[in-house]
């Protein structure tokens, strides 16, 4: 059995804010979330949810309000745990006057690494996030995407354990968002724990072992994406087109895009659907099954949320 | 100590590519212009011309830089979040502090000697010759530098828990009311009450006191500065910076940052 990478226990943030400071807003309540050692873990919620809150605690960037956090078996107050792990900020912005090369040979410097050691590791990693041309150009000339890259160069730089990921595809364009999961996948092959947080849901199921639902400062649930959803069939979804003007009462219920029409109708009418739409002459392109997905299931726990919230605000006036 | 060093050689390097240095060419400047005026109209008094002017301005723009700088060491790597990535290395926040410190002081010391090799050559100009007394200049010098290095770890530690506005006045007047600690010193605290009087006591201990380190009358007119207020004032501002630095590192080291 894997031992645990990160270990979070009623981890709880508020901010006091108002007049005197005398009202608190909770961004985090009472976590509790255990990271596998090895897993690629996601940690998904809409803007606002306490992701960042939560990579920010573990990270003493700020300081909870209660509960506690270990890594690799190590309070986060202890500093020197720091040198087994990998930290991306959200947006990261680095020191705009250094090139990529030297804000990477900078943080290598805190690794204790010999200079030779730090040269050929910043030249691997420049290669590695594909900014080998942009290496002497200085960072203020470097556009969203470009810092994004040198953040997560530097976040896996010192080779760390354990690599925790504030929003890493944010920025990206298609090309840098498939870098980013290569990465992570590689990351993941080596043995490294890698933790991320995300918003996007294709991302995370395409890529976790396991993810963390939170919404409004709570988790919500924490399991392989297959399972957090009910995976049974849902219906069936016919995708056609038709050859001819149709006036197929069937029709309706189809949503057109472009040439085609999508129909989804429940398992035991899809032959009787099919017959239908042949007899007008459609060309059936294909028939598939329709199931929960996790996008659905992390949109349901942000409606009951806000349905929640509004309704704690109707009764609070 | 090592990553406090790191720290503090990328603020210096920081500095000059923000070119912070460039401050230089307008004191070249101003002392050029000196050089020519004084030549021209002063008589037997080019030397305290030159000096006074010259150690005016290395204060005013070592003032400058310490107070805004000082105050942006902290507050811009909080605002633009340079921070994060580095603190999630293995540094401690007072290595942090200490190295942003040690690296403006650092710059600071390269940018004064400058300044000072600046005025020792336009007073080998106009007086054609340097004498022994004239090293009275180099001490006033090295007290600007190190009223300046006081000056930067107030800025820092005010910069750890207000506004960067806020910290540059408060920065500011406390450097005003420290140029009258004496005063305060002086005040007849036999007619006070003794509660008064060991308030004012403890007050003008506890304020930095700036005018220990205003020693240009006597360079600029060549009189030796005393062995025991250079040795006095090393360790009046060592002793004062750690105070100012572990009380900055106190604030910052419970900071939440944004």
């Amino acid at each position: 059995m894997p031992g645990l990478a990160i270990e979070i226990e009623n981890l709880t943030k508020e901010y006091p804010f108002g007049f005197l400071h005398l009202k608190k807003k909770t961004s985090l309540e009472g976590l509790n979330m255990q990271v596998e050692t090895g897993e690629v873990f996601g940690f998904i919620g809409p803007n606002g949810a306490g992701k960042s809150t939560t990579i920010k605690l573990l990270m003493r960037l700020i300081f909870p309000t209660a509960g506690s956090a270990r890594i690799l078996g190590k309070p986060i107050s202890d500093v020197e745990m720091h040198r087994d792990i990998g930290y991306l900020p959200e947006q990261p912005y680095f020191y705009d006057y250094l090139t990529a090369a030297e804000v990477l040979d900078y943080f290598a410097r805190f690794h204790d690494l010999t200079a030779a050691d730090r040269k050929e590791r910043v030249e691997r990693m420049l290669k590695k996030v594909g900014l080998e041309t942009a290496r002497k150009i200085q960072l203020r000339k470097y556009s969203k995407g470009m810092l994004q890259r040198v953040g997560l160069a530097q976040a896996i730089l010192h080779d760390p354990k354990v690599v925790i990921l504030d929003e890493p595809m944010s920025g990206l364009d298609p090309v840098g968002r498939r870098e980013v999961r290569d990465i992570i996948l590689e990351l993941k092959k080596d043995g490294k724990t890698v933790m991320f947080s995300t918003h996007i849901l294709s991302d995370a199921e395409m890529l976790c072992d396991r993810v963390g639902v939170i919404v409004g400062g709570k988790l919500r649930g924490v399991g392989a994406p297959g399972t957090l959803v009910d995976m049974k069939t849902q219906g069936m979804e016919i995708l056609f087109e038709l050859t001819a003007e149709s006036n197929v009462p069937l029709l309706a219920k189809a949503t057109r895009t472009g040439d085609r029409y999508r129909l989804q109708v429940a398992e035991e009418e899809l032959y009787a659907a099919i017959e239908q739409l042949r007899a007008t002459g459609a060309r059936i392109l294909s028939v598939s099954q329709v199931k929960a997905t996790l996008e659905e299931f992390f949109m349901n726990l942000v409606a009951a949320d806000r349905a929640q919230a509004s309704a704690v605000e109707v009764s609070g006036k | 100590m090592k990553r406090a060093g790191v720290v503090a050689l990328n603020t210096f390097r920081e500095a000059v590519r923000d070119r912070v240095l460039y401050n230089l060419v307008f004191f070249a400047l101003l002392m050029m212009a000196a050089a020519i005026a004084v030549g021209q109209i002063s008589i037997g008094i080019e030397q305290t011309v030159i000096v006074s002017l010259g150690l005016s301005a290395i204060s005013v723009i070592g003032l400058l830089i310490s107070v805004f700088i000082g105050v942006a060491l902290v507050s811009k790597e909080m605002d633009k979040r340079t921070l994060y990535a580095l603190l999630a290395k293995p540094v401690r926040r007072w290595e942090f502090l200490l190295g942003k410190f040690a690296g403006l002081v650092l710059t600071l010391a390269v940018n004064t000697a400058a300044m000072a090799l600046g005025l020792v050559l336009v007073m080998i100009y106009v007086k054609h010759s340097l004498e022994g007394s004239d090293a009275a200049v180099l001490v006033a010098v090295y007290f600007i530098w190190l009223k300046l290095a006081l000056i930067v770890a107030l800025a820092l530690l005010f910069s750890c828990f207000t506004t960067p506005l806020l910290a540059i006045l408060f920065t500011v007047g406390l450097y005003i009311v420290g140029l009258y600690v004496q005063e305060l010193r002086n005040l007849p605290v036999e007619v006070m009450s003794p509660a008064m009087a060991a308030f004012t006591r403890w007050l003008s201990y506890l304020l930095p006191n700036f005018e220990n380190f205003n020693v240009m009358a006597l360079a600029a007119h060549g009189r030796a500065v005393p062995g025991a207020l250079i040795l006095q004032n090393t360790l009046y501002t060592v002793t004062y910076c750690a105070i100012v630095l572990t009380a900055a590192a106190a604030v910052f080291s419970r900071k939440n940052l944004k």
